[in-house]
């Protein structure tokens, strides 16, 4: 366990919490500091009782010791406004940045299909789409690998409880940055994203939708053979990804209805969408610092 | 009730939530043959949009004959005196469609969330503020799913938005007059005094009409209806209808009454692809709560599953589904085929 690469959570809400936690877990990364605006924030407070190093300060408190302390790789769970400027101060520290919002300032990183490139281009800022994106994205990919997707529709129902503010107030950076990722990531030439929000109670666990329209009749068995694969895949960070209705073919459409529960660590487990956005952030990082202990990728300032 | 001398603003639905019972193929040129005939009648406002708003385009809910932005442009142009407004769902469209409609030549834009979920529309409806004269509309949908105390809270946060109008939006067609009487009078108490207030129904009970009324007493002074009620479900407040009984209560909507039925008769029902009626699964929409919307759809995965729509109707509404769920149905149909043994 000696053998870990230190890194920062900037950001001490529920999902930087929630990546502290399981961040915890990894044989390959170490969270050493927590940092946060806000003196009072509960969840500086839970992380300086776990051990970790933490300022109310912003990135600018933890800016003159991180190069001592070792960090070379930091999560950005704040928001899309104030991420250029942390990525960019964290950067100069020589630390890769890891963007959990939806600034998408670097190229976006869906771990089951991109992950490997990302990390072998040695990016010094990826960025993590959206939860829809994440639970989604993948699904496209694996029909894209078979054959050409003229068009990737995704539709993800989140529960009420699990939409924070942020995502409310910025709703459209959902719907564009997710219609990118199917394109860009996943591989459709067009891509349209929807997000429907509901409050039932008990809470809705993440739902997901996604329509794929094949240029020629769908290959059956060679996609529901790649959506298996693909859905391991995912599991292999998030266990509660589930195929729960299709592949159903209708023509050239192509539907799969899944279903994303949540490890529970510090989110709920009904809040799937959040979850898999910090399993997949951390995956990341643990791609990113096999690379850094194997001597094969030293981040540098700039 | 007295009513006499009261005005109101009636707005259209047909080229907008008439669009679901027409699986969104109404054409541009049907488009602008009705906004005329509307425009010529008097209807003051008439929306066009895919029926799930700006867009709306997509598998989940229905690829449209035309762009948005090819209706908008062949109607804006057309119109003598009415003005055209568009939906916009955040979560569906965004602020690049509200522009585009606004270039196109809207004057209303109407931002449209499940009723308690007002804070997703603050990017949408402050960009429409800061619009000149766009009149900027807050739109609750299934408003029967919550209390009025509860409602109030979300219309006062649109109207902080910047919604110079609020609506409370009975998309189940699931309320009844009380209902609408409870939430209309709370609202029109709470907001402030220059804020408009509008009703949209749907017809699933048959309450199209009783319940705007309702609304009107109540203190909406704006109220959707649809020429020979083409919309989702039942459809929505039959207009010609509506307009004749504010005809004989002496409220004013300055539509010509024989005008509108006339299109409603020669225009809309001969376009229909099936009798918009109150028939055993549109009522099971209002009686179970369900969004609209859901009818066709739930329509066809029974007959592609061999279930009944009634049952899936039902489930959907236990499941407490929302606007924009349709993805929901065909997943549901299969899970229902699967338990009974026939998938």
């Amino acid at each position: 366990m000696s053998n870990r690469i230190k890194a920062a959570i900037i950001g001490p809400g529920n999902i930087g919490t929630d990546l502290l936690m399981k961040a915890q877990r990894s044989e390959v990364i170490e969270p050493v500091w927590m940092v946060g605006v806000d003196a009072e924030s509960p969840g500086l407070a839970r992380a300086a009782e776990l051990g970790l190093k933490t300022t109310a300060e912003g990135v600018e408190g933890m800016l003159p010791t991180m190069r001592d302390d070792g960090v070379q790789i930091c999560f950005d769970a704040t928001s899309a406004y104030v991420h250029a400027e942390n990525s960019r101060k964290v950067n100069e520290q020589g630390a890769v940045m890891i963007d959990l919002t939806p600034a998408a300032i670097g190229p976006f990183c869906v771990p089951p299909v991109n992950l490997v490139d990302a990390v072998a281009k040695k990016a010094m800022n990826v960025n993590m789409v959206t939860c829809g994106g994440q639970a989604t994205i993948p699904l496209v990919a694996a029909v894209s690998r078979i054959q050409e997707v003229v068009y990737g529709e995704i539709v993800a129902t989140v529960s009420s409880k699990s939409a924070g503010p942020g995502t409310r107030k910025n709703i459209d950076e959902f719907t564009r940055t997710t219609a990118k990722g199917i394109e860009v990531c996943g591989g459709a030439h067009s891509g349209k994203a929807i997000i429907v929000i509901n409050p039932a109670e008990p809470p809705l666990i993440m739902r997901d939708t996604v329509h794929c329209l094949t240029q020629e009749t769908p290959n059956q068995e060679a996609i529901i053979e790649s959506v298996h694969a693909m859905i391991k895949e995912v599991q292999q960070y998030v266990p509660g990804y589930t195929l729960k209705n299709g592949p159903v073919f209708d023509g050239k459409r192509v539907s799969i209805y899944m279903e994303v529960e949540g490890l529970g660590d510090f989110l709920p487990k009904y809040a799937g969408n959040l979850d898999i956005m910090t399993a997949a952030g951390l995956r990341t990082a643990e791609m990113y610092a096999e690379e850094m202990l194997a001597g094969r990728f030293v981040p540098a300032a700039g | 009730m007295d009513l006499k001398g009261k005005k109101i603003t009636v707005h259209d639905m047909c080229l907008r939530d008439g669009m679901h019972p027409k699986r969104h193929q109404i054409t541009v040129d049907e488009m602008v043959t009705i906004s005329k005939a509307m425009d010529d009648a008097g209807v003051p406002l008439i929306e066009v949009t895919h029926g799930d708003g700006l867009g709306g385009s997509s598998v989940n809910y229905g690829f449209p004959a035309a762009s948005d932005e090819e209706y908008l442009t062949a109607v804006c142009k057309e119109m003598k005196n009415a003005k055209i407004s568009a939906l916009l769902l955040p979560g569906i469209g965004t602020v690049d469609h509200l522009k585009m409609a606004v270039d196109c030549g809207i004057s209303t834009i109407r931002v449209a969330t499940h009723c308690t979920e007002a804070d997703v529309s603050e990017q949408h409806l402050s960009m429409a503020k800061s619009i000149d004269n766009l009149d900027t509309v807050g739109f609750l949908m299934m408003a029967h799913m919550i209390e009025a105390e509860e409602l109030v809270v979300q219309l006062k946060m649109m109207e902080d938005f910047g919604a110079n109008c609020v609506y409370i939006t009975d998309s189940a067609g699931y309320m009844l007059p009380d209902d609408v009487t409870s939430r209309i009078a709370l609202a029109r108490a709470e907001l402030k005094p220059e804020t408009e207030l509008g009703f949209h129904g749907h017809h699933n009970m048959a309450m199209g009409v009783a319940n705007s009324v309702a609304a009107v007493a109540a203190g909406a002074n704006r109220i959707d209806g649809s020429l020979a009620g083409l919309g989702a479900g039942a459809g929505n407040t039959p207009l010609e209808v509506f307009v004749a009984v504010c005809d004989r209560m002496g409220i004013e909507t300055g539509i010509d009454t024989f005008k509108a039925m006339d299109i409603a008769e020669d225009l809309i029902v001969p376009m229909m692809d099936h009798m918009v009626r109150v028939d055993r699964d549109a009522l099971t929409l209002g009686y179970a709560g369900v969004y609209s919307s859901f009818l066709l759809f739930a329509k066809r995965s029974a007959e592609k599953y061999n279930l009944s729509t009634r049952d899936i109707l039902v489930e959907l509404g236990r499941r407490r589904t929302v606007g924009g769920q349709e993805d929901m149905i065909e997943d549901l149909a299969l899970d229902m085929a699967k338990a009974q043994g026939t998938l």
